[in-house]
C-alpha cells in the first residue's frame, strides 16, 4: 500500500476512536484502559514476521528479538484480556427482588 | 524476499477485519451489558491478525514461535487472574512498559532484517520513509518503555511517590527530545544508514529510553492518573508507528484507537483537576506547598466522633453518600464498606457513591474498587450527576478522599487546587469525614475547611477499621 492511503486510514481510525472512546462510560475506563492495552498487542504481528523470517541473510538477532517480542507482546495479549474480561464480570446491577 | 510479492487481497480483508474487530471491542464498553461481548470481538480480532500473519509467511521457526506465545501467555493469563484489584494501576502500568519494549524490539529487528519486512529498495537499502517510521516508532517506544517502568515503581511503591526534581529539567528534557527528532530527520538522508551511520538507529533508542525516564520521575503520585493515561496514548502512537513500517491495516487502525483513547482520558484527567497537561508534564506538582498549610491545621478547633456516632447519625439519616477515595483502596475498604452499606439499606436508608474523576490512581479505579466488593452499578455515580443532591442528602460519608472535596477550590484563588470541580459535601446536613489523622494533608498539601465546619465529624482511623467498627455498632 501506498503512504498515502495508509496515512488515510490512520486518519479516519483517528476520528473514530476519538467518537467510540467519548461514548465509553467513565464507570468503564480502568477495564478501557486494559483493553486498549491488550490490542495495542497486535505490534505482535511485527514479532511474528522477524521471528518467522528465521535465521536467513543476516536475520538471526532479529529472529531472537522477534521471539522475545513474541513472549512480551502475549503476556499483554493473554494478560489484557484475561484481566479485562475479570473486570467486567464484577459489574453488576442491582437485583430487583 | 518473499514479502516483495503484492499482498493478496483476503490478507488485506483480513487485518481490516481484525482492525474493525477492536473497534466493536472499544464500542462496547459503552454501557456494562455490552462491554463483555466487547472484550470478546477484541479476542478475536487478536486471533485473526496473528492467525493471517503466520499463514502468509513462510515460518521458518514454528516451534519456537509456539514456544514464546505459551511462555509470554501463561504469565500474562496467571498474573490477571491472581492480582488484586486494588493493585491494578500498576498491572496498567507494567503492561504499558511491555507494548513499548516489544515496539521497540520489532523496530530493532525490522532494522536489522527489513528484507524480512519488505522495506528495502532494490539495493537491500532501508526506504527513507520506512528510516522515519521506524524511528519513530522505535522512539516512541523506548520512551513508553522507560516512562511506564518508572510508574510502575512509584504506583507499587517501590520508589518514592515524590516529584525528583533535578535541577535544569526543562533544558534537559528539551535538548534530548530535539536530538531525538533530529537524528531521526538525519537518518532519512543518510544514503545507506547501516554502513554510514550504524550508530544512529541505536542513539536514538538509547536518547529514547533516558528521556522517558527522565519525563516522569518530576511527576508526583497524585498526577498519576494522567501518566497512565498517557503512557496508554503512547503505546498505541508506537503501534500505529510500527503499523505505518509494515503496512498494515490492523496496526494502524489499533494505534489510532488506543492513541486517542489514551490521549481523551489524560484530557478528562487533566480537565478534571483544572490543570493543563503542560503543567502536569512539567510535574513538581505538591512538592514544595506542604509546610505552612499543614502548620496551620493544628490550631482550629473541630469535632471527632466516634464509630458509635457515626452509625447513630447514620441509621437516622434518610439519604447517605460515600465519597470514596484513593485512602479507601490503600486500606481495602471497599468490601467492608459494602457491607456498611448494605446494612443501612436494610434500615431504608437511601444510600449513593458519588466518584470524582481523579479519586485514585488511574481513570474508574474506585469503580472498578466498588464493582469487586460487589456494589451494583446503579448505585454509583459521577460527580456532575449526583453533586447537586448533597444538598438533600443528610450524610455524606468521605472515606480516603480530600482533595476532591476541598472548597478552597472554589473560594481560594491562591490555591492550587483552585478550580478543580469538587465534590460538594459541605452542602450535606452532616459530613462524616474518615481520615487516618489531622496532621496530613492530601497530595496537594493543602488544608481543607470541610474538617473545620460545625456539622463536620472527624472519623480518625483507618478506613477499613472504621468501617468495620461502624458495621459492628449497626448490629
Amino acid at each position: 500500500m501506498d503512504f498515502i492511503s495508509i496515512l488515510s486510514i490512520f486518519v479516519m481510525a483517528c476520528f473514530v476512536g476519538y467518537y467510540v472512546v467519548w461514548s465509553v462510560t467513565p464507570a468503564l475506563h480502568t477495564p478501557l484502559m486494559s483493553v486498549t492495552n491488550a490490542i495495542s498487542s497486535v505490534i505482535i504481528v511485527g514479532a511474528l514476521i522477524a521471528a518467522a523470517a528465521g535465521s536467513t541473510a543476516g536475520g538471526e538477532a532479529a529472529k531472537w528479538l522477534g521471539l522475545v517480542g513474541i513472549a512480551l507482546a502475549s503476556v499483554n495479549i493473554f494478560g489484557g484480556f484475561a484481566v479485562t474480561e475479570r473486570m467486567l464480570a464484577m459489574y453488576k446491577k442491582k437485583e430487583r427482588k | 524476499m518473499h514479502e516483495a510479492a503484492p499482498i493478496p487481497a483476503w490478507v488485506a480483508l483480513a487485518y481490516l477485519a481484525s482492525g474493525v474487530l477492536f473497534i466493536l471491542a472499544l464500542r462496547g464498553l459503552s454501557s456494562p451489558e455490552s462491554s463483555r461481548a466487547g472484550n470478546r470481538f477484541g479476542m478475536l480480532g487478536m486471533l485473526i491478525a496473528v492467525v493471517t500473519t503466520l499463514v502468509t509467511h513462510e515460518v521458518a521457526s514454528l516451534v519456537e514461535i509456539l514456544a514464546a506465545i505459551a511462555i509470554g501467555g501463561g504469565i500474562g493469563f496467571i498474573t490477571a487472574r491472581r492480582i488484586a484489584m486494588t493493585a491494578m494501576p500498576q498491572l496498567v502500568a507494567a503492561f504499558h512498559s511491555l507494548v513499548g519494549l516489544a515496539a521497540v524490539l520489532v523496530a530493532a529487528a525490522a532494522y536489522l532484517n527489513p528484507g524480512a519486512f519488505g522495506i528495502t529498495d532494490a539495493a537491500g537499502i532501508l526506504l527513507p520513509v520506512s528510516r522515519v517510521e521506524m524511528g519513530l516508532g522505535v522512539a516512541i517506544g523506548a520512551i513508553t518503555f522507560s516512562g511506564s517502568v518508572i510508574a510502575f515503581l512509584k504506583l507499587n511503591g517501590n520508589m518514592s511517590g515524590a516529584p525528583i526534581m533535578l535541577p535544569a529539567r526543562h533544558v534537559i528534557n528539551l535538548g534530548t527530545l530535539a536530538a531525538i527528532v533530529g537524528l531521526v530527520a538525519y537518518f532519512y538522508f543518510v544514503p545507506a544508514p547501516r554502513v554510514d551511520t550504524p550508530w544512529l538507529f541505536w542513539t536514538v533508542t538509547g536518547l529514547a529510553f533516558l528521556i522517558g525516564f527522565l519525563l516522569i520521575i518530576p511527576i508526583g503520585g497524585a498526577d498519576m492518573p494522567v501518566v497512565v493515561s498517557m503512557l496508554n496514548s503512547y503505546s498505541g502512537w508506537a503501534a500505529a508507528a510500527m503499523g505505518f513500517t509494515l503496512g498494515n491495516t490492523a496496526m494502524i487502525i489499533t494505534g489510532a484507537l488506543v492513541g486517542s483513547s489514551g490521549a481523551i482520558l489524560s484530557y478528562i484527567m487533566c480537565r478534571a483537576m483544572n490543570r493543563s497537561f503542560i503543567s502536569v508534564i512539567a510535574g513538581g506538582f505538591g512538592a514544595a506547598s506542604g509546610g505552612d498549610a499543614a502548620a496551620a491545621a493544628t490550631d482550629r478547633p473541630w469535632k471527632r466522633g466516634s464509630a458509635e456516632d457515626a452509625a447513630f447519625l447514620m441509621k437516622q439519616a434518610e439519604k447517605v453518600i460515600i465519597v470514596p477515595g484513593y485512602g479507601m483502596a490503600v486500606a481495602q475498604a471497599q468490601h467492608v464498606l459494602r457491607e456498611m452499606a448494605d446494612m443501612l439499606k436494610e434500615e431504608g436508608v437511601q444510600v449513593k457513591f458519588a466518584i470524582h474523576p481523579v479519586a485514585g490512581r488511574m481513570p474508574g479505579h474506585m469503580n472498578v474498587l466498588l464493582a469487586e466488593a460487589n456494589v451494583p452499578y446503579d448505585e454509583v455515580f459521577e460527580l456532575e450527576d449526583i453533586n447537586s443532591e448533597f444538598g438533600q442528602a443528610d450524610i455524606a460519608f468521605v472515606i480516603g478522599a480530600n482533595d476532591v472535596t476541598n472548597p478552597a477550590a472554589k473560594t481560594d484563588k491562591s490555591s492550587p487546587i483552585y478550580g478543580m470541580p469538587i465534590l460538594d459535601v459541605a452542602n450535606a446536613k452532616t459530613v462524616l469525614f474518615v481520615k487516618r489523622s489531622m496532621g496530613g494533608v492530601g497530595y496537594a498539601g493543602v488544608d481543607n475547611d470541610v474538617f473545620y465546619m460545625d456539622n463536620t465529624m472527624m472519623l480518625l482511623s483507618d478506613a477499613k477499621k472504621m468501617c468495620e467498627d461502624i458495621v459492628k455498632s449497626l448490629d
